[in-house]
């Protein structure tokens, strides 16, 4: 089994939350992985990705090489076409559909979808929304990785617990209100 | 044995507590940062009160590493490579007094630039000092060296340079513990007085004897464990990996498409008969370092043997910007195949100013209080407000190293520019500003530095800043005129107030300081939540 996963979206956006998730989830199941990570000037509201590594063997790479990711998660809709040479041909792409604009040449967001939609395996989700919605609109991030859950080769039921563990410490109401949202993306996916 | 998923960083943080370090010292920088605060936040380390504070730049964290040495304690030290340019006269001079406790000396480099000025490689200067050197391939091999390079360190009396570089700082991976933490070591003075007193004379005898410990040091076991020469069938290309670039090559090859001759180094100076070894076997030698052509200039130099050396020097390798697995994979022949291209719509997203940061209204108003004087005249430095050189601010004119702002806005003064302006951080003036400020103050200089005071260090996550409630002291403390300290709030509302302090200073003929003091928006947002959390 080899689960290469790249998460993308804009320094301050949560993407590192969404690792800790797969990182505590892939320990778990006693997953070898490697989580490449983008610290320092980037973060300042610039393009930030993590190469995530998951497999039953030992893995070599910090970085997926091109054309062999399985799985783009992105929680900005035009981040999510950055990364379009390291998908592989049958990998997904699973986007939050609202975009984080902080230049001003951003492109028009329809079009940005209209190129998303151009992916065989795409999902685009309203995750800000959904997030809304169960009360909680800064889980936008735990929805978007809920909606790419069924694509993460590991049990929904580890990615609970790792959602439980990262939240343990803010409380008994942030940890229910991320499954909630961890649920809601799972469901999206699903129907 | 005990696990844990760490950062390369934390590794190395994790290790070093593990074999009984007494201090750690370091100064913020990317890729690095995550080494001491990893010590901040560990238990064992507050239990122990091993020493965990930030210095005030890299020359202070090395030197004070070097006292804790040479009080017999184990100490380790870490910065960015280019850290180690301000740190180098230390270094270079602490491979001749040696050490007395282990001294480790981690330099993370940052290949490709992704938060830094250059792509300097550490491994030279730790042939320019004639300072050991080990160079991790992974998380793991990091959190072992530890061990290995604090008894080489105690045992040849020598500091010991770990060089990482930003894909092993930051990338995370399970790693396997020791047993039960080693315990410090006792205070304990050199048996040799003069040792650490490198007057002329003294100093003669221990170059010589650092000569000759340096080749001893190639043949020792706890090098050659890292230096690993497996053969294979294929004889018409071996393959020399250094470090992290080992990863990348296994990648491409632990398949059947392997079987080529490869040595993996990992330590420095390590035996030539290494090298000898694997070029007797192969018509033609690849060279994959991540950084600089360090092992393939020598080799080019030297080797005469009729073996062709490939690498960054002969285009095989892109001569600039760190490896990945398609240049190795493009290096070894094979085919890359790529995802789809990225759609041209797709625009580059900069790093920009947090909204509500301080930094930015700055210079909205800098940018109308020079506007009557013209343009070009706006010296920077490295932080966040380094942002400023992009659009829509566009108002400096220089970023070099840390400190250089007002050295430089003093030069160009000398030279006739008026007014000449410095813009610098808290933090990065209390690094390497102040004894520029006191040039400045000594020759009257006619400039006026702006210190942007956000009380943080904060393009690396908002560490302490040593300036923190200290700066207008330190001005007057240093000679400035206490009637051109000025102190502004840059918000907004004070827009029109800031724009008039700032233009009778930049007219004034000799030193102003104008201290521009607001809070982070970042380390404020997140010191708010932690108040709340604990109402």
């Amino acid at each position: 089994m080899k689960n290469d996963i790249i998460l993308s979206g804009v320094g301050g956006q949560g993407i590192l939350s969404i690792a800790a998730v797969i990182g505590l989830a892939a320990v778990e199941n006693n997953l070898y992985l490697k989580q490449s990570e983008v610290h320092g000037m980037s973060q300042r509201g610039g393009d930030v990705q993590s190469h995530f590594r998951l497999s039953d063997n030992p893995v070599s790479s910090d970085l997926i090489p091109y054309g062999q990711a399985d799985l783009i998660i992105s929680v900005e809709p035009m981040e999510s076409l950055r990364y379009l040479p390291w998908l592989s041909k049958h990998g997904w792409l699973v986007t939050n559909s609202n975009p984080f604009i902080n230049i001003s040449d951003y492109p028009p967001v329809d079009e940005i979808l209209s190129e998303i939609r151009k992916i065989k395996n795409n999902i685009i989700i309203d995750a800000d929304t959904i997030a809304k919605e169960i009360g909680s609109a800064r889980s936008g991030n735990i929805v978007v990785l809920g909606a790419a859950s069924p694509f993460i080769e590991m049990p929904f039921a580890s990615l609970e617990n790792a959602v439980r563990k990262l939240f343990e410490r803010k409380g008994e109401e942030i940890v229910e209100v991320n499954l909630k949202a961890l649920k809601a993306g799972r469901n999206f996916t699903g129907k | 044995m005990k696990r844990l998923l760490l950062l390369g960083d934390e590794a190395i943080a994790q290790a070093a507590i593990d074999a009984g370090l007494s201090g750690m010292y370091a100064y913020p920088g990317t890729p690095s940062t995550e080494i001491m605060e990893y010590i901040q936040s560990s238990g064992l380390a507050s239990e122990r009160n091993i020493h965990r504070e930030w210095s005030s730049n890299e020359k202070t964290a090395t030197e004070a590493a070097l006292g804790m040495s040479y009080a017999g304690k184990r100490a380790m030290v870490a910065m960015k490579h280019v850290g180690l340019n301000v740190a180098a006269d230390g270094f270079i001079n602490s491979a001749l007094t040696g050490v007395n406790g282990g001294l480790i000396v981690v330099s993370a480099d940052d290949p490709s630039m992704h938060s830094s000025q250059n792509e300097q490689d550490s491994r030279f200067y730790s042939k320019f000092a004639f300072i050991p050197c080990f160079e991790p391939s992974n998380q793991q091999e990091a959190y072992n060296m530890i061990f290995d390079a604090f008894e080489l360190s105690e045992k040849y009396k020598t500091p010991v340079l770990l060089r990482i570089t930003t894909r092993l700082a930051h990338s995370r991976a399970s790693v396997e513990l020791t047993g039960a933490p080693a315990p410090e070591k006792k205070l304990k003075l050199p048996s040799d007085p003069v040792q650490f007193v490198l007057l002329p004379a003294i100093a003669r005898k221990r170059y010589k004897a650092l000569l000759s410990s340096y080749e001893t040091i190639r043949y020792d076991a706890r090098i050659a464990k890292y230096n690993s020469f497996k053969d294979g069938k294929k004889r018409d290309l071996g393959i020399i990996a250094c470090g992290i670039a080992y990863n990348y090559l296994m990648e491409n090859i632990s398949g059947s498409s392997g079987d080529y001759p490869v040595l993996k180094i990992a330590a420095y100076p390590f035996p030539n008969d290494l090298i000898k070894e694997i070029a007797g076997r192969c018509k033609e030698l690849l060279l994959l370092e991540e950084g600089y052509p360090f092992i393939e200039d020598g080799l080019r130099g030297f080797l005469d043997t009729g073996t062709k050396i490939l690498g960054r020097l002969d285009g095989t390798i892109p001569r600039d910007g760190e490896l990945n697995p398609a240049i190795v994979a493009k290096a070894l022949g094979f085919t890359v195949s790529t995802g789809k291209k990225v759609p041209d719509l797709v625009k580059m997203r900069p790093p920009s100013f947090c909204k509500g940061c301080g930094h930015a209204d700055m210079f909205i108003a800098l940018l109308e209080a020079v506007k009557p004087f013209g343009p070009g005249r706006v010296f920077s430095d490295i932080g966040c407000y380094t942002l400023g050189a992009l659009p829509p601010y566009n108002a400096i004119n220089a970023c070099v190293d840390m400190g250089a702002s007002v050295t430089m806005a003093i030069g160009a003064a000398d030279a006739g520019l008026f007014p000449s302006i410095a813009v610098i951080g808290d933090s990065t003036f209390t690094h390497s500003g102040m004894t520029g400020l006191l040039d400045a103050v000594v020759k009257n200089s006619p400039v006026t530095i702006i210190i942007s005071d956000n009380s943080t260090t904060g393009m690396t996550g908002g560490q302490k800043s040593q300036a923190t409630g200290r700066l207008e002291q330190i001005c007057t403390g240093i000679g400035v005129s206490p009637e051109h300290i000025k102190i502004i709030v840059p918000l907004r509302k004070n827009h029109e107030e800031n724009v008039r302090i700032m233009n009778e200073e930049f007219r004034y003929k000799t030193v102003s300081v104008i201290i521009a003091s607001r809070e982070c928006i970042q380390t404020a947002t997140r010191r708010k939540k932690t108040e709340t959390s604990n109402e």
